[in-house]
């Protein structure tokens, strides 16, 4: 993978997945998985549970860890090299289904922790950073609460806060709406939105086909570990190829 | 318009949450309902009664409180509470030199001060606790050896009483948390050295009566030093006793550790935090106040096994009682000498359980 040419770097893509499997045991959860994604794109993969969709895309941040394949984030190799792991977290935040906010931590400090551990900001800088996501997202009144004391729709909106406080160029949502009252959906993917409209490179996980008309460059569908279609959400919604795209967009959409 | 009734309407009790019932309702409905639960009631009420009666009439109507004659105590029907005004400074204070108790008075004033200046969170600032504790060390260190500012040297070997224990539980406390916290990290690490000596450290330990390791502590552990190299008997046993406890409580901890849901960890390694950031500052937190309860319980306990400094010839409050009661005049009225120390154990151990409470309630409100 050469990075030569500032000309050649633009193009290249900022995710790249080549051949990816990995196993749970016998069990084969991805099966030669190719993605390939770029700055600034927008990727909504979906598909039914089970088929692997979540593990492929906390491949890429390695909270699990992948067995065949290679995967470059930004030109660095994920391996099981500490420095690589390290540097490619840090320009990759992720937004949990069950939003995995620390309780014991107030609004504000769950924002700056991290700033202030990883990135040795001072305590004051790391809460106007963090005040200026909070703002983001709407909601900072809250940034004394604890996260008990929100709800499902505001805890979410903090977990993507504190993402983008790292200020990463890759967001990963998995699931993120999954959780989610029906009323605090909307509240979640209007934020989503507004953040894909800013021109974040984002690969999300999810059941929402409405968000991914909007906003998908890219609608990537998996089943059985293997990625079966990748297309654009006119083509993909309109005329999907496989038979497989066919039925799920049917079970999917009926209602 | 009201239409008029010819009935009584069906519900007319109106349920008022705030309304209290009377002290009459609460004896009918709880003490009294049934034939059964009366004549228990009365049985132990009777029971109760003819206690305290005991309790007024022994402990406080014919009691001995000021005489240094034991026949007036012998004399009397009632408890001798003056066995304690006569010996209650060997009690609390040891074989320590009669002239210098001021010194351990002050000791633990210092001590005690310093303790609850500790405990209220408001004062939960390192850059506070540290000089603090140090202060606090150096002048308990000078108070309780001596040696300096014109102070009779006292050895380790003429400590005893209410402050040695004291000292012994600080040690032990002090001592042992950290060795368990790492201990319980340890057990969980993934790194199979750590893992290995984790777990033998804990089982081996965990296994064998204390009095065993005290043993080893105070007899064995010499043989592996190089000659000529002397470890004070004292820290050696509290060494001893701060591992037991730690590896009591490593186990606790472990236990609150595992109540840590996984995406704890996912998001921390996600903000790209450091395992020791991770474990500092995520994970034992929440940890710690999960198992607060059993971590109290051993707390409790590690005031307690304070008694086994005795196997080195120290005498603290509990073991110097049974010696100070030796005395013939005095041998017949050991029962009041030795609720005096139950009374002192019961004091601090209580003060220690309504501490933890307070801080469980803390927790549950957010302010810890």
């Amino acid at each position: 993978m050469s990075q030569s040419t500032s000309m050649q770097a633009a193009d290249a893509p900022i995710i790249s997945l080549h051949n990816v499997s990995k196993w749970y045991g016998q069990f084969q959860v991805l099966c030669a998985v190719d993605l390939d994604v770029r700055k600034g794109e927008r990727v909504v993969v979906c598909g039914p549970s089970g088929s692997g969709k979540s593990t492929l895309i906390r491949c890429i941040n390695r909270l699990e860890v992948h067995q065949e394949g290679r995967i470059f984030v930004k030109g660095l190799e994920m391996t099981d090299n500490v420095k690589n792991i390290d540097a490619i977290r840090r320009n990759i935040g992720m937004v949990f289904q069950n939003f995995n906010l620390f309780p014991h931590l107030t609004v504000l400090e769950n924002l700056t922790l991290g700033p202030m551990l990883t990135r040795q900001m001072k305590k004051a800088d790391a809460e106007d950073l963090a005040m200026h996501f909070l703002r983001k997202v709407r909601i900072p009144e809250q940034a004394r609460k604890y996260p008990l004391q929100l709800s499902g729709g505001q805890q979410q909106r903090v977990a993507i806060a504190r993402s983008l406080c790292m200020e990463p160029e890759i967001m990963l949502f998995d699931e993120p709406t999954s959780a989610l009252d029906p009323e605090m959906i909307k509240e979640v993917l209007d934020t989503m939105i507004e953040l894909a409209q800013s021109g974040m490179t984002m690969i999300v996980v999810t059941h929402e086909m409405g968000f991914a008309r909007t906003v998908a460059d890219n609608v990537v569908f998996m089943a059985d570990g293997r990625m079966v279609e990748s297309a654009p959400p006119e083509e993909f919604f309109g005329n999907p190829r496989e038979e497989r795209t066919r039925t799920f967009l049917d079970q999917i959409l009926k209602h | 318009m009201k239409a008029a009734s010819s009935q009584t309407p069906l519900a007319t009790a109106v349920y008022d949450p705030l309304a209290r019932m009377s002290a009459g309702d609460w004896l009918k409905r709880n003490l009294f309902s049934s034939v059964w639960q009366t004549l228990l009631t009365v049985i132990t009420a009777a029971v109760l009664l003819r206690f305290f009666w005991f309790v007024l009439d022994w402990g406080v109507i014919n009691a001995v409180w000021f005489t240094s004659d034991p026949e007036v105590c012998r004399a009397a029907t009632g408890a001798c509470w003056a066995v304690i005004v006569e010996k209650h400074r060997p009690m609390l204070f040891g074989l320590y030199p009669y002239d210098e108790h001021w010194r351990l008075v002050l000791m633990m004033a210092i001590y005690l001060g310093t303790v609850v200046f500790s405990l209220m969170p408001r004062n939960w600032n390192l850059r506070l606790l540290v000089p603090l504790w140090c202060v606090a060390a150096v002048s308990i260190g000078v108070l309780m050896f001596g040696g300096v500012l014109g102070l009779r040297y006292v050895p380790t070997s003429e400590w005893g009483g209410l402050p040695l224990t004291m000292l012994l539980f600080t040690g032990t406390v002090l001592f042992g948390m950290p060795v368990a916290v790492l201990l319980a990290l340890g057990r969980r690490a993934p790194l199979p050295v750590a893992r290995g000596v984790s777990v033998v450290f804990i089982e081996a330990l965990r296994g064998v009566p204390l009095i065993t390791i005290l043993f080893v502590a105070v007899n064995v552990f010499p043989l592996f030093l190089p000659a000529g190299v002397q470890v004070d008997k004292l820290l050696r046993i509290t060494i001893g006793i701060a591992i037991f406890f730690a590896c009591y409580q490593a186990e606790v901890i472990r236990g609150g550790l595992q109540a840590i849901p996984r995406g704890q960890y996912e998001a921390a390694a996600s903000l790209s935090l450091t395992y020791w950031q991770t474990t500092t500052r995520i994970i034992l937190p929440q940890a710690l106040r999960i198992c607060l309860p059993a971590i109290t319980n051993h707390i409790i306990a590690a005031m307690k096994n304070t008694s086994f400094v005795i196997i080195i010839g120290l005498f603290d409050i509990l073991t110097a009682t049974t010696a100070v009661m030796q005395d013939p005049l005095w041998r017949k009225f050991y029962v009041e000498a030795y609720l005096f120390v139950a009374a002192v154990y019961l004091f601090f151990g209580y003060a220690l359980s309504l501490y933890a409470r307070k801080v469980e309630k803390w927790i549950a409100s957010g302010r810890v």
